[in-house]
């Protein structure tokens, strides 16, 4: 086909026009409505600019743990499973020589030995999850808080073998028929997504404390790490404290006064 | 002007274009083409008029009834909820996970708890006659409901297990 130049600017006009044309309708469909909405924090909410947690381990005896793990459970909708092959748990309880094998020798003091160490996600300040996550569904917040973002998750178990102290689970199944006692203003999880503790970052945002440290009777304090009045600081400044494989530079928030 | 026209229809001739052609194989071609009009247009033909009717979603539930008359609104007009509820919903997903936002404050300034389970459920707690009619009819399945709960009061029972 002979293309003259009358043509050839015929159809370069044509196509301009067809494009604006296509290009405008795109940014209509694709450019949010106008409205003038916004999105605020409550002004109840409790912040920090570090969250921690010190476990008392004087005051955490088996009932007062059990009681904390079966309140973190049922505000959170965490399926009960028994097969531990499938289980899904957001805190629960290791002996000494699992939770600090690096702190453990033959010799170990009765006290460490004979009670069970109530352990959770640590919300490290360099945390290994979040480095290895593909998708970006978990990260470190603001406030020191590891978070997830399950919507965003898509199953693929790094974080669980980047995490030095298992405390990712993953959803092998609906979790849905599994859940005992339900909470119907929190979501559940689907199959196919990693779950862990996230420092009740909604009760939190509700001015609410932990539902784990609410049900402690004291065992569990949390607070702000970077605060130098905190509660929190105040233990760390006068008692021994001890944290989690600290020789892997994971930096938990997390501390055990023994 | 009947010599301009015919100059033209000349012309036009004279490009060879409009000039018959022999069809091979008609007989079969002819068949070929009226099968396939059959076959693409049966669909349309026999579904004529079989349209399936708009759904109107309801609004008949105790809290909505329960609102005085003039209040009686979403958090957006409904013209914009009716366009933008999937885009509001995305918003305030990331504006929880990722910001811990967690309060809307309306275009009227009115402000919400931002949660699809606890504030739009509670309004609309008829789940199958409200997101469902309008789901069904256009064929979206929104997963939402694998985690947040459609029918909370139904899973606290017992009765909607394993349901999303």
């Amino acid at each position: 086909m002979h293309v003259n130049r009358r043509k050839f600017l015929k159809i370069a006009g044509a196509s301009t026009i067809v494009g604006i044309l296509g290009g405008w309708s795109a940014v209509e469909v694709l450019v949010p409505g106008e409205l003038d909405s916004e999105h605020r924090q409550s002004p109840e909410a409790l912040t920090a600019k570090r969250w921690a947690m010190v476990v008392d381990m004087k005051r955490m005896d088996a009932a007062t743990a059990r009681d904390c793990i079966e309140a973190c459970h049922r505000v959170h909708n965490v399926p009960d499973i028994d097969d531990p092959r499938s289980e899904v748990k957001w805190i629960w309880l290791e002996p000494f020589d699992r939770a600090f094998p690096l702190q453990n020798h033959e010799h170990t003091a009765d006290p460490l030995t004979e009670q069970p160490f109530l352990v959770f996600c640590n919300h490290c300040d360099n945390p290994p999850c979040v480095r290895v996550c593909p998708t970006k569904a978990t990260w470190k917040r603001d406030d020191g808080i590891v978070m997830m973002d399950q919507h965003r998750c898509i199953g693929c178990r790094y974080c669980m073998a980047a995490c030095p102290y298992g405390s990712r689970s993953y959803n092998w199944k609906d979790p849905r028929p599994f859940i005992k006692s339900r909470n119907t203003e929190y979501p559940t999880r689907s199959g196919g997504v990693v779950e862990k503790c996230n420092f009740c970052a909604e009760r939190l945002a509700q001015g609410l404390m932990p539902a784990c440290v609410e049900a402690s009777k004291g065992a569990l304090v949390f607070g702000d790490l970077a605060d130098p009045a905190s509660k929190v600081r105040e233990i760390l400044r006068s008692r021994y404290t001890i944290r989690r494989k600290l020789s892997l530079g994971t930096e938990p928030s997390v501390f055990y006064m023994v | 002007m009947a010599d301009e026209g015919k100059k033209v229809v000349d012309a036009l001739r004279a490009t060879g274009f409009f000039k018959p052609k022999k069809l091979y194989d008609g007989g079969k071609v002819l068949i070929g083409v009226v099968a396939f009009c059959v076959l693409v247009g049966f669909p349309f033909l026999y579904n004529r008029g079989k349209a399936a009717k708009v759904p109107e979603p309801e609004l008949d539930t105790p809290a909505i009834q329960a609102m005085p008359e003039a209040q009686r609104m979403c958090i957006e007009s409904k013209e914009y909820m009716r366009d933008n509820h999937m885009k509001i919903l995305d918003d305030w997903r990331d504006g929880v996970v990722r910001e811990a936002k967690r309060r809307y404050v309306a275009s009227s300034k009115r402000s919400y708890t931002i949660s699809l389970q606890n504030t739009c459920l509670e309004c609309h707690s008829n789940y199958d006659n409200f997101c469902d009619r309008c789901h069904t009819y256009t064929g979206t399945k929104p997963y939402c409901w694998d985690c947040h709960l459609n029918k909370p009061k139904e899973w606290a029972a017992g009765k909607a297990e394993g349901e999303g």
